[in-house]
């Protein structure tokens, strides 16, 4: 539980992460992921309530934990005056790292991160990609057994993004511990054995992406769309098939129509019975994104 | 043995100084230079040509009187932007407080840090201005190393009480208001560039709440080998009670801001 005066912005989450498991926190802006990961990472007390991380108390053993931690903030906060070698030394020396540990760990790293060549340029003129591939290497530089990644892709091109997942999914083999908040579906796809939903402080549900799937969404959904003022006819036609087994839950939004449907063929057999003639028609594969938008709401939350 | 946290913060700064050095040092040893040059030499010579002037400062000469209280004030006003500008970057500008806590670091961590920082860097520029005092003739060196301890004690206290303060401001704006509203009046004010007997009565009082006066007093009288206006344990005591309770509370308000 965590509050600000009379705002709460974690009402109370119950999950426990096993070692070496890839952990999401998902939600929209504002679901609370952020002072969740600030209250596991004991940089911010807990208001109410149990936590326990690597066995230790955060509120107690503070310096102890975090020296076990690894942490990936959502902003850079990377020191504009050091050099990337020594942001990463400077950091590593808040962990009292003997200086020869650092040299060979700092070599490592900036190999894992492909960011050798920069090693010793400013941190000012990497591309943002680069920047949080440094902060990446910054969280690893104590060898943390918990590594929490707050956005980790947030803000980053395609390429970056992926450079940057295949690098934490070599962390997850290595049977590092990862917690990350995300509001990127493909990323808690890509990356999380097991996450939670989280909206408005509250966790909505729990599992693993394909349970997630299974659970609150169909397993294909059929897209479509109708020329100018169609759309609200097909709809009302579909809406009295209810029972049909082809079809198990409609959405309209502005621009398509999304059938919810076991088999997508089927469904479209349904449409084409009904002579409704939409302009384009797509079969696809539910996705996180679509349990995402069904149990945080599709209005735009700030 | 583990290293006392603090001191890991201040290899930090260490480390960032090799890239600013030049920067923030010689600025803050050009500017008394060229203030004991344009005032303590240039003003100072009409003041010294003016009968009686020896005995109302009891000083050999203005430059004599003029230096030492410089040398505290500048002390004071490295102190000053060693609370600000760093605080400042840690907090807002950069960020780097807010990602030094996820480490072992803890808030008052990086509270103490700055202020050993601010210890070495003052050290550093007050030994140096002495140095070129001495070259100008102003101070003796060896009554000026003396001299340098309260100026710089004085200039820590500053840091402290000021990085207290900045640490619980969002805006960047509030600098340049304290250094206009606040830091040139001290430097100006506090018995540097000419004797508070001068100052209105009703005025006058007001320095005894200026940690910068007892800061020039002990300074000067070091320094000339005099007495400081008042007993030596009141203007130490002043400094040291401001030192303690800006060492208190920013502990305490640098934990506030970042561990929430």
């Amino acid at each position: 539980m965590k509050r600000f005066g009379a705002f709460t912005a974690v009402a109370g989450i119950d999950v426990e992460v096993a070692r070496g498991e890839a952990f999401g926190f998902l939600g929209p802006n504002g679901a609370g992921k952020t002072s969740a990961m600030r209250m596991i990472g004991a940089t911010s007390p807990i208001s109410e309530g149990h936590l326990r991380v690597l066995g230790l108390d955060p509120e107690a053993d503070g310096v102890e934990l975090r020296a076990r931690l690894g942490v990936v903030p959502q902003e850079d906060t990377l020191d504009q005056d050091l050099t990337v070698e020594e942001n990463l030394y400077v950091f590593g020396r808040y962990f009292d790292l003997p200086r020869r540990t650092l040299r060979t760990r700092i070599d490592e790293l900036l190999d894992f991160v492909q960011l050798s060549d920069r090693r010793n340029d400013k941190v000012d003129p990497l591309s943002g990609g680069m920047k949080r591939r440094l902060v990446i290497a910054r969280s690893l530089i104590n060898d943390p057994e918990l590594v929490l990644l707050d956005e980790p892709t947030t803000g980053l091109d395609p390429q970056a993004r992926h450079a940057l997942w295949e690098r934490l999914y070599q962390l997850k083999q290595r049977g590092v511990t990862l917690l990350l908040t995300t509001h990127y579906m493909d990323e808690a796809e890509q990356l999380c054995d097991r996450l939670v939903v989280m909206d408005q402080g509250h966790i909505v549900a729990e599992g693993s992406p394909r349970q997630l799937i299974e659970r609150h969404v169909s397993r294909e959904v059929v897209e479509l769309r109708f020329a100018d003022g169609q759309q609200a006819h097909a709809l009302e036609r579909l809406e009295q098939l209810d029972g049909d087994r082809r079809i198990e839950r409609l959405e309209s939004l502005p621009d398509r129509l999304l059938v919810y449907t076991p088999d997508g063929d089927a469904a479209i057999d349904a449409v084409n019975e009904l002579a409704l003639d939409p302009l384009t028609l797509l079969t696809r594969r539910a996705s996180l994104e679509d349990v995402f938008l069904r149990l945080t709401g599709r209005q735009l939350i700030d | 043995m583990a290293t006392p946290i603090a001191l890991r913060v201040l290899e930090g700064h260490a480390r960032a100084y090799r890239h600013t050095w030049r920067g923030t040092t010689i600025g803050a040893l050009v500017r008394p230079a060229l203030f004991l040059t344009a005032i303590g030499v240039g003003l100072g010579t009409l003041v010294d040509d003016r009968a009686g002037t020896a005995d109302a400062l009891a000083a050999p000469t203005y430059l004599a009187w003029f230096a030492p209280g410089l040398l505290a004030a500048s002390l004071m006003q490295a102190g000053s932007a060693d609370g600000m500008f760093p605080v400042m970057a840690g907090m807002r500008w950069v960020g780097t407080y807010r990602s030094a806590i996820n480490s072992p670091v803890r808030p008052r961590d990086l509270f103490l840090g700055n202020l050993l920082w601010s210890v070495a860097r003052i050290a550093v520029i007050g030994l140096a201005f002495v140095m070129i005092a001495a070259a100008f003739g102003a101070i003796p060196l060896g009554r000026g190393l003396l001299a340098v301890l309260p100026a710089a004690l004085n200039g820590v206290v500053t840091t402290a009480a000021i990085s207290a303060f900045v640490v619980t401001r969002d805006s960047p704006q509030v600098l340049a208001g304290m250094n206009r509203f606040l830091i040139l009046p001290m430097f100006l004010f506090s018995g540097t560039f000419f004797p508070v007997e001068q100052l209105p009565d009703t005025v006058q009082p007001v320095v005894l709440i200026i940690p910068l006066w007892h800061g020039v007093e002990l300074t000067r009288a070091l320094a000339l080998s005099s007495d400081p206006a008042l007993p030596w344990g009141w203007h130490l005591g002043v400094i040291a009670a401001v030192g303690l309770v800006g060492v208190l509370v920013g502990s305490r308000l640098f934990t506030g801001r970042l561990r929430r």
